[in-house]
């Protein structure tokens, strides 16, 4: 597999209060254990299992993700904030894995 | 090897055969799906209303379906699928500052109805649910 790499898309900077979306994206097969080989063998699990993310350390959403999610998992989800800071995020792979991104949010 | 016509045609015919072979895997059920929204919820009683979700009426391609649902108020939202291998699609739980709302893209094996269960704050569950045609399947196979 191609080199595993989080893409994350938020604001530079937003009002306080304000409801903005985030996008994020990660290159991924999420091999579901179902599909099988040229052989007849089963291909071994592997998916990103766990979404998580965090604003100045604190948790703001995460999502526990199942076979059923596609290739290259894209979540988007919407959040507000009171105060400038970091925006945290981790994605967990079966293999032990742990992929991450962040982003600073100031308000104005 | 000098493959005549009719040759070639009775190979494609019994490639045709095999795939058609259902596989042997067992499928998720409206009954299974209900399970796990039982181990969610804890068997309490689930409305409707008050949860949105969103999900084409027809998805051309099972391998990415976009959905998304929209909950204000809600502290975790179950997605579950009725026709996949497994129920369980994601669980997305919300802190401090999230709106309650998020979108992603699914697989789907088939033509089925895809569920969305939010519990809210105050401890209640509402759900949303939405068939979708699928009309190539997104499992693989």
């Amino acid at each position: 597999m191609a080199q595993i790499k989080p893409r994350v898309k938020a604001p530079k900077s937003v009002a306080a209060g304000e409801v903005f979306t985030v996008k994020t994206l990660i290159n991924h097969d999420m091999e579901t254990g179902q599909r099988k080989d040229k052989n007849g063998d089963k291909i071994p699990r592997q998916i990103i299992n766990m979404f998580e993310v965090t604003f100045n350390g604190k948790p703001v959403m995460s999502a526990k993700l199942e076979p059923s999610i596609s290739a290259n998992p894209y979540i988007e989800f919407e959040m507000s904030i009171q105060e400038a800071g970091d925006l945290a995020m981790t994605w967990r792979d079966d293999d032990g894995s742990v992929y991450e991104a962040s982003n600073a949010i100031a308000i104005g | 090897m000098n493959l005549s016509r009719r040759n070639i045609l009775a190979i494609g015919g019994a490639a045709v055969t095999v795939s058609l072979i259902p596989v042997d895997f067992a499928m998720a059920t409206p009954e299974a799906a209900a399970e796990a929204l039982n181990a969610f919820t804890g068997g309490a009683a689930v409305t409707d209303g008050g949860i949105d979700l969103v999900a084409p009426e027809i998805a051309e391609n099972g391998n990415t379906v976009p959905i998304s649902v929209s909950a204000p108020g809600a502290v975790a939202i179950l997605v579950l699928s009725e026709g996949n291998p497994s129920p369980g699609v994601a669980t997305f739980t919300f802190g401090e500052g999230a709106a309650g709302t998020a979108a992603t893209r699914i697989r789907l094996a088939g033509t089925q109805n895809v569920l969305a269960v939010a519990k809210m704050a105050d401890g209640s569950f509402v759900r949303a649910a939405r068939a979708v045609k699928v009309t190539i399947g997104g499992c693989g196979g």
